[in-house]
């Protein structure tokens, strides 16, 4: 072998295992991210979640804290039977939980953690988030029809109908930050951002960020915006058909799609890696003013928790009134923040780019 | 430059073969005991007498309408967002214009019921 096949080899091979890291990462996040929902839900609800399964009794009598649960799960779901009803189509029953995934993880491969953290540096990073993030919906559009169940299509109407509507909302909220850092690569979106805490585009742009969060509630289909799994109305909506493996591909997707939400909210609104004491007169200099990984798990363990927060917090809202707030509230607010924001970079009031 | 891209499309494959092996782990973990009543479509404690196949309401439809359209104008931001430097108050006010028709446009949805459920 020459020795620039070689070189090349290793470049692949090398490609292959830093995702090979990145996606056990998020798969072992989705896991402990599943526990840490029925705990805090529990603990906000006044009662104590999961706390029997410990490590497959590797311990006794001691539980701790049921941190075995996960896995568990995971072995349950893996060793049921895979159900495809009769009048199901095979293929696309069988295409759609891994269309849904496919995004929700591929998505990852732009997100910087920190300035070196990343595995693809592409100069139009949000085109290619923005892209997989709307190619989520396929999976679900296609699970619903192709379960031939009448619950599922109801279910798959709906959550398409409520995705295509609040990424509306989200694309205008991204707009308002590629107006403030004038790039689309996301490393550069949060260096323009560097500065400390009243530096990060959550300020300027604050309307735009708290529609962007919501958003993105919504469009994971995340309580209160759950209408699709209204477990009252259509019993799972979209994935009422599927069972064991096929099942938990699509529970895979829901929660690696949460915590890309989470990644974005904080790349783009909060600063990423960046210290919200960057700069500052006393802390500026010490530890906690230098940004790093630390900084980006931080802020994205705080979205996650929002995410859980508002579960247990807000009752399902009603479909019409999912789609009113997603069209006749966000859709105007961010067309005008849009606006604000191009003043904002014009008249120069906040500095545009790095 | 596209060497930068190379990492995606492996990661693309990469995360859809997940999705594959999974679902190959399950069928082969799993049992396989067919019956037709598990295989039946769900329903609440009757058959399903009805094809699925069937009408469903035409205002799915118009939202994914109206997404096409509103998709198309944020495509239409992204390029003038990132040039404003080069524009200036140029940019700004040809930008105005088009929000201004833009809004018009979605007044008149908004005013001819396309937004509303029940």
């Amino acid at each position: 072998m020459s020795p620039e096949l070689i070189a090349q080899l290793q470049f692949v091979l090398w490609t292959v295992l830093k995702i090979a890291g990145i996606m056990v990462v998020l798969i072992l996040g989705v896991a402990y991210y599943t526990y840490a929902e029925r705990k805090v839900i529990g603990f906000m609800q006044v009662r104590k979640g999961p706390n029997r399964v410990g490590f497959f009794g590797l311990f006794g009598k001691f539980h701790f804290w049921g941190l075995g649960q996960p896995l568990a799960d995971v072995f349950k779901l893996l060793l049921k039977e895979i159900i495809i009803p009769q009048n199901a189509n095979r293929f696309l029953f069988l295409l759609a939980p891994i269309l849904s995934v496919a995004p929700a993880f591929a998505a990852w491969a732009v997100i910087p953690a920190d300035d070196w953290l990343v595995l693809a540096d592409i100069n139009a990073g949000l085109l290619y988030v923005l892209a997989m993030t709307s190619l989520g919906v396929y999976g679900l559009i296609v699970a619903g029809w192709a379960s031939n169940s009448k619950y599922a299509f109801l279910g798959a109407l709906r959550s398409t109908a409520q995705m295509v509507s609040y990424e509306i909302a989200m694309g205008f909220s991204l707009i308002g930050v590629l107006l403030l850092a004038g790039s689309l690569n996301l490393t550069e979106i949060v260096l323009a951002q560097s500065g400390g805490l009243f530096d990060w585009y959550w300020l300027p742009l604050l309307p735009l960020c708290m529609i962007y969060i919501i958003s993105g509630v919504a469009e994971t289909n995340r309580a209160p915006f759950d209408v699709a799994e209204g477990e009252s109305e259509i019993v799972a909506g979209f994935h009422v058909e599927y069972a064991g493996a096929s099942f938990a591909v699509f529970f895979l997707a829901e929660y690696a799609n949460m915590i890309l939400i989470s990644a974005l909210t904080t790349i783009f609104f909060f600063g990423g890696w960046l210290s919200p004491f960057q700069n500052a007169p006393l802390l500026g200099d010490t530890i906690l003013g230098a940004g790093g990984v630390h900084w980006f798990l931080i802020k994205l363990v705080f979205f996650m928790f929002t995410f859980l927060w508002l579960r247990a917090t807000f009752p399902r809202y009603r479909y019409d009134q999912i789609m009113r707030l997603g069209w006749k509230v966000f859709v105007p607010i961010t067309i005008a923040w849009v606006m604000v924001a191009s003043c904002m970079a014009v008249f120069g009031i906040v500095d545009r780019g790095v | 430059m596209l060497a930068e891209y190379f990492p995606i499309l492996v990661f693309l494959g990469v995360s859809t073969m997940l999705g594959v092996v999974l679902l190959g782990l399950g069928s082969l973990l799993g049992p396989r005991r067919p019956s037709s009543e598990k295989l039946s479509p769900y329903e609440c404690g009757f058959e399903a007498f009805e094809d699925t196949r069937s009408k469903f309401d035409v205002r799915y439809y118009l939202v994914a309408i109206l997404f096409i359209i509103f998709d198309l104008e944020i495509a239409y931001f992204i390029p003038w967002a990132l040039a404003l430097d080069t524009l200036g108050t140029f940019g700004l006010f040809a930008m105005v214009i088009f929000v201004v028709e833009l809004v018009i446009g979605f007044f008149f949805v908004w005013k001819k019921g396309a937004l509303e459920w029940e």
